[in-house]
């Protein structure tokens, strides 16, 4: 009598609402100026998804242009290093441009053109997300202006020769801390005086509705695949997903689709820097409080007057003081676990994973496999860990080169 | 209608004026030099002042004002700092200081508490709220709190804002409405658009709220052409810029207080017609 009612899941897959909520959080705060464009972009979006052709369009471009599906690998020495659960990696690095971002470019580009709009502009921390914007920009003969902090063009110099070589301009962020929080205000800024023509690929699950949704639906190709090879190939479904989260759109890509089934954990990794001191770190979820950010209510690192905080990440792309609001849901519904990982830990995954697998992971993803490691070698050899391998890490090799005090 | 904003909007109405706002950044250099500069802008006749609180991560605004923010905030100034100098100010004042509005992040408000910063703000002497990163939609309980407290919430109509949109803003918006002249941030600018004034006048059939327009307004020239349409101007950036010498070494105070009170005092002329 009692047990026949389903569990109730803790967390929905149906939001946000049409106010941008999940839950309390996402939601609009921004410009006046930019109200309009956010709710033609979202009227936009809704009459995309209701459209064959888009969906058709949009699935042919990740078949022939990015090269999906990208391959569920079976980490086989890994797994036997960490003596535990067997370790799945869904290899985002395989893809064109060499990471999870171009399957967000590539719809938000589909849609700039139904939506008429004749210039692109991004923000970019790592480089990964530019270089998605400027290769779909290239693709479809759009204009594209990438801003990037000056420090990270310093740390990622590579990428920012492969923006220009692919016709983008980069435009240095020179204000405040010079990283990517600061080229997500220069982008907004551009697009409150240019909306009328151009539209803001945001790189990441953040910013105001509809932003943190789109971005998740178009990533959301990641956990589809990755749930149906690990059935295909295992007959049953992961014990526990891991991603790693910045902003956390490849997180929220890989999560979206395992939301419904309860028996899998999620755990989010987030950028534990040098230690939980305040700016040694960028765990915003782990010791950061409710706030508004960037256009919408979630989870940020600030101080006690809501001024933004000092961040430290190793990796540019997880060196972020906010997060996506849906991850700020998952997190207060307890659906997903979100822990924290040094840069030592991510470093050593760097190299573990290089020697025993002979892939190089990008820096954002090593923190995820630093978790998989800890996690795997407790757990029993019949789990199955699935780890988003989100990128590749040839654009880091100076950095770790550098911090490790070895010469190129 | 019997707050001081609206009461100096009324003075300028039956003179048949235009009420003149400059934006002030509070703390820039410090909050003594601050109230110096709101005494000049008084004894010059301006007829409201907006008081920027410094916010890391201003989107809305132009590289003069941020650069001004990011000044003060590099000297870790905090809002509470902001307030207790107000409070002395406004009670300390032997003359009638104009009244001052609050232009401020709304994630400030939000981690100060929605209800202690309006309380706050009131006790300090504000006598309104501008909140540029909170539009129409999520306002309604801010505007709540406002009025709870008597304090006027200013709501911002920008040039992209179709009717419909501005209908529902103008509901929830008190003292004035903050016409946004250009699409874009704060900063200077040669030109006004021709559609602005097509724009005031429609907004004129919709809502006895006085009109004030602000971004890109920087000379006395300017001010002529929104005759007739605006009942008031806001000037930023020309006023801000004046305040960047002031964070060296030896600056002369005084006489940059002078310079932007010439200033304000041409603005207020032209706006006198």
């Amino acid at each position: 009598m009692t047990s026949t009612l389903a569990p109730t899941p803790i967390a929905s897959t149906l939001v946000p609402d049409a106010s941008g909520r999940f839950g309390e959080f996402g939601r609009r705060f921004v410009p006046e100026t930019l109200m309009h464009a956010l709710e033609e972009l979202t009227a936009a979006y809704a009459a995309a998804q209701k459209d064959p052709e888009f969906d058709k369009q949009f699935r042919s471009l990740l078949a022939e242009y990015v090269g999906r599906p990208n391959p569920l690998y079976f980490a086989e020495r890994l797994t036997e290093h960490c003596g535990g659960a067997k370790i799945y990696l869904k290899r985002e690095d395989l893809n064109h441009t060499g990471a999870h971002k171009i399957n967000n470019t590539i719809g938000q580009t589909l849609l700039t053109l139904r939506m008429g709009k004749k210039r692109v502009i991004a923000e970019t921390g790592a480089g990964q997300h530019g270089v998605a914007t400027a290769t779909a920009c290239a693709h479809f003969g759009l204009p594209c202006v990438v801003y990037m902090g000056e420090e990270d063009i310093r740390r990622q110099k590579l990428n920012v020769f492969i923006m220009k070589t692919m016709g983008a301009e980069v435009r240095p962020v020179t204000t405040g801390s010079r990283t990517l929080r600061d080229a997500i205000n220069d982008a907004m800024r551009d697009w409150m005086a240019s909306v009328a023509d151009t539209h803001y690929i945001i790189g990441s699950v953040v910013g105001p509705h509809p932003f943190p949704m789109m971005v998740r639906d178009f990533q959301a190709v990641i956990g589809r695949e990755a749930r149906e090879q690990c059935l295909a190939r295992t007959g049953m479904l992961p014990s526990e997903v891991i991603a790693c989260v910045g902003g956390g759109s490849n997180s929220a890509g890989m999560f979206y689709p395992f939301v419904d089934d309860a028996g899998v954990e999620l755990t989010g990794v987030e950028a534990g820097g040098r230690s939980s001191e305040p700016g040694q770190h960028a765990s915003t979820l782990s010791y950061g409080k409710p706030g508004v950010l960037h256009g919408s209510y979630s989870y940020v690192l600030q101080d006690e007057d809501g001024q933004t905080a000092d961040v430290h990440s190793v990796s540019a792309g997880l060196d972020y003081p906010g997060v996506g609001p849906e991850h700020s849901y998952w997190k207060d519904s307890g659906r997903v676990n979100y822990v924290a990982i040094r840069d030592d830990e991510a470093l050593e995954a760097f190299q573990k994973l290089a020697t025993l697998e002979g892939i190089l992971p990008a820096l954002e993803s090593s923190h995820a496999i630093a978790q998989a490691m800890k996690t795997a070698g407790k757990r029993s050899p019949d789990d199955i860990v699935v780890v988003c391998l989100s990128g590749r890490g040839d654009k880091d090799v100076y950095e770790v080169a550098r911090v490790l005090g070895r010469e190129i | 209608m019997s707050s001081r904003i609206s009461e100096a909007f009324s003075r300028v109405q039956a003179d048949r004026r235009m009420a003149f706002m400059p934006f002030i950044t509070a703390g820039d250099p410090d909050l003594a030099t601050t109230q110096n500069l709101v005494r000049e802008l008084a004894a010059r006749g301006v007829d409201l002042i907006e008081v920027g609180f410094p916010y890391s991560d201003p989107i809305a605004d132009g590289p003069v004002i941020q650069a001004s923010y990011t000044r003060v905030l590099d000297r870790k100034l905090h809002v509470r700092d902001i307030f207790a100098s107000f409070a002395e100010l406004t009670q300390g004042a032997n003359e009638k200081l104009p009244p001052l509005v609050a232009m401020v992040a709304y994630s400030i408000i939000f981690r100060t508490g929605p209800e202690a910063f309006v309380r706050k703000a009131k006790e300090s002497g504000f006598s309104g709220l501008i909140v540029p990163d909170l539009p129409g939609d999520e306002a309604d309980d801010l505007a709540a709190l406002a009025r709870k407290h008597d304090l006027d919430l200013v709501q911002l109509v920008a040039p992209t804002t179709p009717p419909a949109r501005a209908e529902r803003i103008l509901k929830s918006c008190s003292g004035f409405v903050y016409c946004i002249s250009v699409a874009g941030t704060t900063g200077v600018r040669q030109e006004l658009p021709e559609e602005l004034r097509e724009q005031l006048k429609w907004l004129r059939t919709k809502t006895n709220l006085p009109l004030a327009v602000g971004f890109g307004i920087s000379r006395p020239e300017q001010v002529g052409s929104l005759r007739g349409t605006a009942d008031g101007v806001i000037v930023g950036s020309a006023i801000v810029r004046h305040l960047e010498p002031l964070s060296k070494p030896n600056a002369d105070r005084s006489a940059t207080l002078r310079q932007i009170g010439e200033f304000a005092g041409r603005m207020v002329d032209a706006c006198r017609g």
